[in-house]
């Protein structure tokens, strides 16, 4: 109503495009992690994701490749953006959405992750959307349950959707990922978003970096396929992408950084800092941002920042990663 | 069931007795509870009537196990373990004593609680039970217990179980009032502030995994402190569990100065290393974590050498409703009292170890250093015997293992050897059929 008569046959058309594109298969029960995901995979989901991109920008989003099923969203940490993202995008698909958080949970009153998983197992859900505060307790969960499980998130181990989305993000504004430096600073020891990146990144062919303070970095990283390094300018030269990870309150204040104010000075990114990067270099967050810790507000909300457009990303790689896991569930 | 304490000739065995230096074929006499004559052709000389003669052709006759650190549940957590199943588990796997952690619930820091425990064991377990004391009261890492009394109780070793003593002035009293009582102190070797939140060996698997890294430095920096002050107090000292290669320099050293100084390391840490964790499997949970491969090889050479003087089994029971949780979250330990023996002869099959050293390392070594009788063919001394086929291959199934809980990290695993008889003081404890 109100589109001029061109506008809607545009997206009449736009709309037929994506119904006629085959959903892209992912053949495996879960979306547990990176790690074993082949080069294929990823750039099936992200090309699929691209297409839910032009969807999202639509004014009918609704879909219905997932009519019928149950999406549960079991959040055992709170998450603002991750469960939204992914309640927006099972509704986008047509599943039925449902959301339950720890804090309304029984998990409160002793009930075990395995008790939790077999009960909701019981009500049929076709998937579950997992966030966790333990690494290892997404698979742990899934390997007692039948329908097909996401990792949203395993204590410091996983985050698929966020690296993938990153992955899209930079693919839109660079055209590529193979080649590109890409710098993530910050507390990478306790970053699952690091750990799905690094690996993400890796198999697509980019060269990866990590800049922290020697407290924030897990002994062991050089292993992963990052150069390492300890001063932001040398880690930041001619980088491409710049990424910055969150630094939890409870770290900042003498246990692993002797205060925000000290790791605001040598870590945290600013326009000085960032301007060893490439002219044309991007700056990330996975969010929540600590402004005037992690990241100034300056850069967070300047020209080069793509921190907007990747909470917009998230929907559609997080719409492909649900389809792409419907595709295997029984009678799809 | 026991059997009757008739005479038992065990004929035509590989007889095998690392406290001498004995490995030859023969005969091995057993009647009143010892050991009566081992040479060749004992049968041919003729036996006392009614002696029970089992061809052991083929097989090694060898001193029982003495397992020098296993966690039973008795009393406080039966439901993991009791004495009498420990005790079943421990007949099963060749182990003719059992030496128990005292961090039970209440823990054996006072003679009463000594007594509790031996007169628990003598009505319901088939094997020879001895407690190590509490090193430190209520192991609270505080006040000495009192060890002269334990010791006359019973108490074969002062330690405080899994928990370190981090205040060093303690640690230094205490050696140095043990001395006056040649007791034994026995000590885990983990600064828990260096462990903090670890969970696994620090490096690049736990970085992989996300899971908090527990550095080398958290054993080497206590080991260090320990045998300096053992060699300060002149005190007979133990490192309980050692897992990685720079403990051992720092051993050796110790060693070499002549202080009074020796070291175990479990079964675990000599047969698996930190990859068997594989995806966040807690059963190789153990505290302190398993280490690298070359970690593993340096204890291996170590234990051949003679450098690491006995291995033990860390037995430590844990059920599903500590184990089935997220690695971080879930128990340390693993059982293996049972397993001990078949996981070294890995080692053995491989050609890491010889049969005498790992043998010695359970039996002769742990018998010497706790001053207990065993470990010994010898002639008059008591018969805790057993019988080792050296190549029968098995599955381990852990549904036939006599432990309460199942938590083994040899589960399923393809074995090649086992025990086949154990004799505990004369008597058979365990037949395998």
């Amino acid at each position: 109503m109100g589109l001029p008569g061109h506008a809607s046959a545009l997206i009449a058309s736009a709309l037929m495009n994506i119904a006629q594109t085959p959903a892209f298969v992912l053949h495996r029960r879960h979306l547990l992690g990176i790690e074993g995901l082949s080069r294929d995979e990823i750039v099936g989901l992200l090309d699929r994701a691209e297409e839910f991109v032009d969807l999202n920008r639509q004014i009918d989003k609704k879909q219905s490749t997932l009519r019928g099923r149950t999406q549960i969203n079991l959040f055992f940490e709170v998450s603002t953006r991750t469960q939204s993202s992914f309640e927006i995008a099972g509704k986008r698909l047509g599943a039925d959405v449902m959301n339950m958080s720890v804090g309304s949970s029984s998990m409160r009153k002793g009930e075990t992750l395995i008790d939790t998983a077999i009960t909701l197992n019981a009500m049929h859900p076709d998937i579950l959307v997992v966030r966790h505060h333990a690494s290892g307790a997404v698979e742990l969960l899934a390997h007692k349950v039948d329908c097909s499980v996401i990792n949203a998130g395993d204590g410091s181990h996983e985050h698929p959707t966020q690296a993938l989305l990153d992955a899209l993000t930079i693919r839109r504004n660079k055209g590529q990922i193979e080649r590109l430096t890409v710098t993530i600073c910050g507390d990478i020891a306790h970053s699952r978003v690091a750990r799905s990146n690094i690996m993400l990144l890796n198999t697509l062919g980019a060269r990866v970096r990590v800049v922290a303070p020697s407290t924030l970095l897990p002994p062991g990283i050089e292993r992963m396929g990052v150069e390492v390094f300890r001063d932001m300018r040398e880690g930041l030269r001619d980088a491409d992408i710049v990424m910055t990870l969150r630094l939890q309150r409870e770290r900042m204040s003498g246990s692993f950084v002797p205060s925000s104010q000290e790791y605001f000075h040598y870590f945290g990114l600013d326009e000085k800092k960032l301007a060893y990067a490439k002219p044309d270099a991007l700056v990330m967050h996975p969010g929540p941002m600590n402004r005037g810790v992690e990241i100034d507000s300056l850069v967070a909300d300047g020209a080069q920042s793509l921190i907007r457009e990747q909470v917009e990303m998230g929907v559609a790689v997080r719409m492909a990663a649900l389809e792409a896991l419907s595709q295997n569930l029984p009678n799809a | 069931m026991l059997s009757d304490r008739r005479p038992i000739l065990l004929t035509n065995a590989r007889i095998l007795d690392p406290s001498r230096d004995l490995d030859f074929p023969g005969d091995l006499l057993i009647a009143d509870g010892v050991v009566r004559d081992a040479r060749r052709g004992i049968g041919a000389a003729g036996v006392p009537e009614g002696t029970e003669v089992i061809d052991c052709r083929g097989r090694v006759v060898a001193p029982g196990l003495i397992d020098m650190r296993a966690f039973v549940g008795e009393p406080g957590a039966e439901h993991r373990e009791t004495l009498a199943s420990a005790s079943q588990a421990a007949a099963a796997g060749g182990v003719t004593t059992i030496v128990m952690r005292p961090d039970t619930t209440p823990p054996i820091d006072n003679p009463a609680m000594v007594d509790f425990v031996l007169r628990r064991a003598r009505d319901t377990a088939i094997v020879h039970v001895h407690p190590m004391a509490a090193l430190t009261k209520d192991l609270k890492g505080a006040e000495m217990t009192e060890i002269g009394l334990l010791k006359a109780a019973g108490a074969v070793a002062f330690t405080d179980g899994n928990r370190s003593v981090t205040n060093a002035q303690v640690m230094r009293r205490a050696l140095s009032y043990a001395k006056d009582f040649d007791a034994l102190i026995v000590h885990h070797t983990e600064d828990p502030d260096l462990v903090g939140e670890g969970v696994m060996n620090e490096g690049e698997f736990a970085a992989r995994l996300g899971l908090t890294g527990v550095p080398r430095a958290a054993e080497t920096v206590m080991l260090e402190r320990d045998v300096r002050l053992a060699a300060l107090a002149g005190a007979r000292y133990h490192a309980a569990s050692l897992t990685c290669a720079e403990s051992l320099d720092v051993l050796r050293r110790a060693k070499d100065a002549g202080a009074p100084v020796t070291a175990a390391c479990s079964i675990n840490h000599i047969t698996l290393n930190e990859v068997d964790v594989g995806s966040y499997r807690t059963f190789y949970k153990t505290a302190p974590p398993l280490r690298a491969e070359s970690d593993r090889v340096a204890l291996v050479t170590a234990l051949a050498d003679g450098l690491i003087d006995i291995v033990m089994s860390d037995h430590d029971p844990q059920d599903v409703e500590t184990k089935r949780l997220p690695f971080a979250e879930a128990a340390p330990g693993a059982i293996g009292i049972e397993t001990m023996l078949a996981a070294g002869l890995r080692l053995v099959h491989n050609g890491e170890i010889t049969l005498p050293n790992l043998l010695r390392a359970m039996s002769t070594r742990p018998a010497e250093l706790l001053e207990l009788p065993g470990g010994t063919l010898r002639p008059g001394g008591v018969a805790d015997v057993i019988v080792i086929d050296l190549d029968v291959p098995w599955v381990l199934d852990p549904n036939e293992l006599k432990s309460k809980c199942k938590n083994t990290p040899f589960d399923e695993a393809r074995l090649q050897g086992r025990v086949i008889r154990t004799i505990v003081a004369g008597r058979t404890a365990y037949e395998y059929v």
